[in-house]
């Protein structure tokens, strides 16, 4: 529990996908000029984030690793397919995206008129794949890619909206011209990263 | 370069100024990384040396062209509605053929990219160019562009992971280039060059001088 805990605080605060491993920067970019269309994004990507990474989870647990496949005919023991993973998770995605959106549309419009335009981009998100990938490559178990993708995905939309946050006040000053716009959102998130690395080295 | 564009020519040889201009915009005035806002996050990320760099942007050009060439022959038989899916399903069978040569030749360098080569698929830059470029193209300019800005995207790369490495580690391709004199006088390498916040500082500035050196490319975005 204790091991859970700490885990949901890292990948927050200390290994925050955006500031700690420039993931999802070009929506973060893109997105930030208005606190409440970041607000929406991030809610999206945390919402996706926390269908497709456990979805892949079982994906890559019953389907691609090693023996994975034994569970069909113990003959099919020794298949390793692996080297799948990139186009199933990314069709994963994909697909979970076009399914939530063709949900959401149905059942809740006002949340859909929200969202709406942001759900399409979150499949090309790369904290989702990214997020996947990291699963993946750290080898967690359920609960701790259950936790780990919560957490990431909360930490793109803390990133986000403080990022907005700050644009929006920056429209009151006064930036030389050629670093108005993305030079100066460039720096901004290069101070707020060097913030976030005071994290580091915090343990629960 | 305008005006060389329009003229018109009946026959265009394989390298007609028209494609080469496709190659070449990239790489500043139109460049996919500081001009069009396109795949920063990798840009940032394996930046800390230039071996790493340097085999990324060669895994991204591959990617890049070859994916803009194969939606661009199929950009009349694929559906409008699927294409998202198709253009997909293309760039991720291209990067698993990256993934799978790296950890066959090069297994040091895939284990420091770790996760940014299965990201090369959400690379922004190749859906950007797939949606913007090669659905409306023939093969051969697409080919072309989907390379052109794959260079553009490796030269910020290299850049930035040349000043990082020489200021965060005093190396250069793993060699030492900051003499041990310097360090026997006191010089100390910046700890901050090797951290995240240095590569967005280094673009920061890279885009402050690209700017100011071009008036025209203010309010693009």
């Amino acid at each position: 529990m204790e091991n859970l805990l700490s885990l949901f605080v890292k990948s927050i605060f200390v290994e925050n996908a955006v500031f700690a491993f420039f993931l999802g920067m070009c929506s973060f970019l893109a997105v930030s000029k208005k606190i409440k269309t970041a607000f929406g994004l991030g809610l999206a990507v945390i919402f996706v984030m926390l269908l497709t990474t456990p979805l892949n989870y079982v994906i890559l647990t019953y389907m691609l690793g090693e023996g994975a496949l034994s569970w069909i005919h113990p003959s099919l023991a020794a298949v390793d397919l692996t080297f799948l993973s990139f186009i199933l998770f990314i069709s994963t995605i994909a697909g979970a995206v076009q399914l939530v959106e063709m949900v959401i549309e149905k059942f809740a419009p006002a949340l859909y008129s929200a969202l709406g335009i942001f759900l399409p981009l979150i499949t090309v998100n790369c904290s989702i794949l990214g997020a996947s990938l990291f699963m993946q490559e750290r080898e967690y178990n359920f609960s701790e890619t259950f936790v780990f993708s919560i957490g990431t995905g909360i930490g793109f939309f803390l990133a986000i909206v403080l990022l907005a946050a700050i644009r929006e006040r920056l429209q009151y000053s006064k930036v030389p011209p050629a670093l108005q716009g993305l030079g100066m959102a460039m720096m901004i998130t290069g101070l707020m990263a060097m913030a976030f690395l005071s994290f580091s080295g915090i343990k629960l | 370069m305008a005006e060389v564009a329009e003229i018109k020519e009946k026959r265009e040889p394989l390298f007609s100024k028209k494609t080469l201009r496709v190659i070449k915009d990239p790489l500043d005035d139109n460049n996919p990384v500081t001009v069009q806002v396109l795949g920063i996050c990798s840009a940032l990320a394996v930046t800390v040396q230039i071996k790493p760099a340097i085999i990324m942007t060669l895994g991204v050009i591959f990617v890049s062209g070859f994916s803009s060439l194969i939606i661009s022959m199929l950009r009349k038989s694929v559906p409008t509605r699927v294409r998202i899916i198709v253009q997909l399903i293309v760039v991720a069978t291209l990067v698993t053929i990256v993934d799978q040569v790296l950890k066959a030749y090069m297994f040091d360098i895939s284990k420091k990219l770790s996760v940014f080569v299965g990201l090369i698929i959400t690379n922004c830059i190749i859906m950007g160019r797939l949606e913007a470029f090669a659905l409306g193209q023939k093969p051969w300019p697409a080919f072309l562009d989907g390379v052109g800005n794959g260079i553009g995207y490796g030269m910020i790369l290299i850049a930035v992971a040349f000043f990082r490495e020489v200021f965060g580690a005093g190396k250069l391709l793993g060699f030492q280039v900051i003499p041990d004199a310097f360090y026997e006088m006191g010089y100390v390498n910046n700890g901050l060059m090797v951290l995240p916040p240095a590569a967005l500082f280094l673009i920061g500035i890279y885009i402050w001088i690209q700017r100011g050196r071009n008036p025209k490319l203010i309010n693009v975005s």
